[in-house]
């Protein structure tokens, strides 16, 4: 089986502290990975690391055999890697549909072949009501789903949510769980961080556990929860924090 | 609501719209002169439509992609000597000197920009307020172009291609319609292409951007060479309009502050921020200080201030989100 | 080119520097508290100016003694700034960096323009200060006697800013830096410490003006050329640092003090102007600016 993309034996540290250290996995074309972990296991800086916001300090990550590691998040969002933020990065001068545009100018230079890529990823992401409506009026749910639909409007292949669902009602999680299902569907990989296991072992094929940031383990998600290591991992962090 | 009323192409629909105002407005101020026939008013609606020019040129930088200059004075200061050395030195006709200028003015831009577009928020502002400065100074200590005694520019004849007229001010009138023209239409294209788009998120938010494929360091150099060559020929048509130039009247840290508060004041990022905020500023400025005078009570200064703190509060999207029509529809709930 | 006039260059370089190391000290506390940048900061520079000349005119007081009640008045002042104006700016959902930036602007000019109404716009001075014309001679270099006392002002300020820094109130300030949200969470009261923070910035500017007072013109304009100062040294020491004021404060006034020995007369602050710029290429947030 071929990988989309390699993770090989990434380090990075900020400030003399080890964000990741060797971490290597891979992901499969059309999977959903999961990237578990406590608080300040890296699974942020990672994610980081894959979309070209920083260079690992050593390692390299590669799609389709090519490395993107250290090329800058600009050549990452060209070569198919597409993601959203912990905190939600809307653009609040725009409305919805020219949020969206600014990805669909990742494929495009014409105007108005922006404008129809991005009505029909809003109407995938289910926000065609509110084309219209400044980015910062938005309900924070809508802001999620704004976010991968400018995601999806530079036409990924890979697609990474970093905490989509973390402070989301059960009801909008649902809602949340169904688009990334749908984003599966039309062909795109993703790799989700999520805290809510809940909501997150169901949905995914295969997790990776990060733990101080090393990986702990990987593997199917029914599994991984079970795994030694990983319990005392959550139950190590539970007791200390209390 | 709004969305589904105005269906799925609004954005061009809005854009046909304001192209249609603009031209509407185009041909109001180029009635003016039938109308207006005392010279001191035509001299303010001249300067007035020249801030506009002005301030929409910072806008390009400014508004749309978020980098707030504070010392375009040095654009324009170039822009003004460029043109009027050409012509006084060599006898190179303004008309042709004004884009030299306008050149001149963009390159500077770009050789600001390289190093300043690396640093990021306040030190950006104050970055450009220091470049500003030093070409104050240096200009001020410049022999050959005049120091800080300036240059006259002799009026020779009357003339279409030297920018020189006395008789009426009506031919000002039109030029520095053209400008703010050109300077419109400039942002009105920008605004609907893929650049503007880029220029918008790079303001907003320069790590989401960034994540979407938007080059931020060429987004800004950009529109930094539009902005500052615009500011260029501003500078050019304003030297030939007053005939004298030094660098107090145009190289100063406060024509910085002028040319980017209409933008500011009316809206900032919009096509009409700039051309409002002008015409309630550029007046008010110019009848206060010559009505409570510019040099004795101060009064002028405190009305001025106080205008900038109240709209700058009441408005922080500026004076034009009080006309409705341009107003982005907002929510459509 | 002598040995003593490069020392006294260098002496007269330090002396100002701890002036605009303090100005710049005031500046620099407001923004690492709350990301905003004090346009007006040169005007509460030249309000301090007035109100000690107002006051030693009126009271018959020698400016040292005015040191502390004009550094309350500033305090005040930057109190009500910050309750009637910064407050609002802050609150503001739309443009807030363009807001912040103008409205500390139009303040500026509302403040120069009240100078200019109340005192006109000619040069001032006091001359019948205890200090006025007096130097003290060390080793063949002449010390005027206000600048030294001025610059010994602003080391004790400096020192003061230092010492609350470690009080309880001082981890307050820092708290609310650190994290602008989670205070409001455990019982600090954001509103108050900003204030506070304008408060003291403001009366650092205050104490500046009350020894500058001392032997430098006063008029409306002063404020201006200092503030540029002010914005370079900050830039320069990195925003929010106030080890990096000091530093950059002095680094500045040697280098001003220099670029006269070498550069015409009116050319003296290129010098400055240049070597900030040199120095942001490399650090972009200042030589100790947190990254």
């Amino acid at each position: 089986m071929s990988h989309l993309l390699e993770v090989d034996k990434v380090s990075k540290t900020f400030g003399g502290v080890a964000a990741n250290s060797d971490i290597s996995f891979n992901v499969h074309q059309g999977e959903i990975l999961g990237l578990i972990g406590p608080n300040g296991a890296g699974k942020t800086s990672l994610f980081n690391s894959i979309s070209g916001e920083v260079e690992p300090d050593s390692g390299e990550i590669r799609l389709d055999g090519v490395r993107i590691s250290g090329r800058g998040p600009v050549v990452c969002a060209r070569l198919g890697i597409a993601r959203t933020f912990q905190v939600v990065r809307s653009f609040d001068s725009m409305t919805v549909l020219e949020n969206v545009m600014v990805g669909a100018f990742a494929r495009t230079n014409s105007p108005g072949k922006a404008m129809k890529k991005a009505e029909s990823v809003l109407d995938f992401a289910g926000l065609s009501g509110r084309v219209d409506t400044p980015a910062h009026l938005l309900s924070p749910p809508e802001k999620r789903r704004l976010e991968v639909a400018r995601a999806l409007a530079t036409e990924p292949r890979i697609l990474l949510l970093d905490e989509m669902l973390t402070g989301l009602t059960p009801t909008e999680a649902q809602a949340g769980v169904q688009l990334i299902r749908d984003v599966r569907a039309s062909g795109v990989t993703i790799i989700m961080v999520e805290h809510v296991m809940e909501v997150l072992l169901p949905l995914i094929d295969r997790a990776v556990v990060l733990h101080l940031g090393k990986v702990l383990t990987e593997g199917l998600p029914t599994e991984v929860v079970r795994h030694p290591d990983v319990i005392r991992a959550y139950l190590g962090d539970r007791y200390a924090a209390a | 609501m709004a969305g589904s009323i105005l269906g799925h192409n609004s954005i061009q629909r809005r854009r046909r719209l304001e192209l249609i105002v603009g031209l509407i407005v185009l041909a109001g101020l180029c009635l003016l002169p039938l109308v207006v026939k005392d010279v001191y008013t035509q001299n303010l609606i001249i300067l007035t439509i020249l801030y506009a020019g002005l301030a929409q040129a910072w806008n390009i930088l400014g508004g749309y992609c978020g980098q707030v200059s504070l010392g375009h004075a040095l654009y324009f200061g170039i822009g003004a000597y460029v043109s009027t050395m050409l012509y006084v030195k060599l006898g190179i006709p303004p008309t042709l000197g004004m884009f030299a200028g306008g050149l001149v003015g963009g390159l500077f831009a770009l050789l600001v920009g390289w190093p300043c577009f690396r640093l990021s928020g306040h030190y950006y502002a104050i970055a450009t307020v220091v470049v500003g400065e030093i070409g104050y100074l240096l200009f001020l200590n410049w022999d050959f172009i005049g120091g800080a005694s300036g240059i006259n520019i002799p009026f020779k004849h009357e003339s279409l291609v030297e920018l020189q007229f006395r008789v009426t001010k009506v031919p000002w009138l039109y030029l520095v319609i053209a400008y703010a023209g050109l300077a419109w239409i400039i942002a009105w294209i920008i605004e609907g292409s893929r650049w503007g788009y880029s220029w918008r998120a790079v303001k907003d938010d320069v790590t989401a951007a960034r994540s979407l494929a938007v080059r931020v360091f060429p987004s800004k150099m950009a529109a930094a060479a539009i902005s500052g060559c615009l500011t260029g020929i501003g500078g050019a048509i304003f030297a030939q309009f007053v005939g004298y130039i030094d660098p107090d009247s145009i190289m100063s840290g406060n024509l910085s502050i002028l040319i980017a508060l209409p933008a500011v004041l009316g809206g900032v990022g919009t096509l009409w921020g700039p051309l409002v905020g002008s015409a309630l500023l550029i007046p008010l400025k110019e009848l206060s200080s010559s009505y409570l005078g510019s040099s004795g009570s101060g009064l002028d200064l405190m009305i001025y201030g106080a205008l900038i703190v109240l709209i700058a509060l009441a408005r922080p999207q500026g004076l034009i989100s009080l006309l409705g029509l341009f107003r982005k529809p907002e929510g459509a709930r | 080119m002598t040995a003593e006039l490069i020392l006294q260059t260098l002496l007269s370089g330090l002396l100002m520097g701890l002036i605009y190391a303090l100005v710049a000290a005031g500046l620099s506390l407001i923004f690492g508290l709350m990301d905003v940048v004090n346009f007006a900061h040169g005007e509460l520079l030249m309000v301090a100016m007035f109100a000690t000349l107002v006051l030693h005119n009126l009271l018959g007081l020698d400016p040292l003694l005015l040191l502390p009640i004009v550094a309350v008045l500033l305090f005040g002042v930057g109190m009500a700034i910050y309750r009637l104006l910064i407050a609002r700016a802050l609150s503001v959902t739309f443009n807030t960096g363009m807001v912040q930036i103008f409205v500390t602007f139009g303040l500026a000019i509302f403040i120069r323009g009240a100078a200019q109404f109340f005192f006109g716009g000619e040069f001032r001075s006091i001359n019948n200060s205890w200090l006025a014309n007096k130097t003290v001679a060390l080793a063949g270099i002449y010390i005027p006697l206000p600048q030294l006392a001025a610059s010994v002002v602003c080391l004790l300020a400096f020192a003061l800013l230092l010492a609350i820094s470690k009080t309880e109130f001082g981890r307050a300030l820092e708290a609310t830096r650190e994290d602008r949200e989670a205070v409001g969470l455990i019982g600090i009261d954001r509103d108050r410490i900003f204030a506070i923070g304008w408060g003291m910035g403001a009366a650092a500017v205050g104490v500046a003006g009350v020894m500058l007072a001392n032997f430098y013109y006063i008029s409306p304009q002063v404020g201006a050329n200092f503030a540029l100062i002010a914005y370079v040294t900050v830039a320069l020491g990195g925003f929010g640092s106030l080890g990096g004021a000091l530093i950059a404060g002095i680094v500045i006034g040697e280098v001003e003090a220099l670029s006269a020995l070498v550069l015409e007369p009116s050319l003296k602050q290129v010098g400055m102007f240049a070597i900030y710029l040199a120095v942001l290429m490399f650090r972009p947030r200042g030589l100790f600016g947190r990254l």
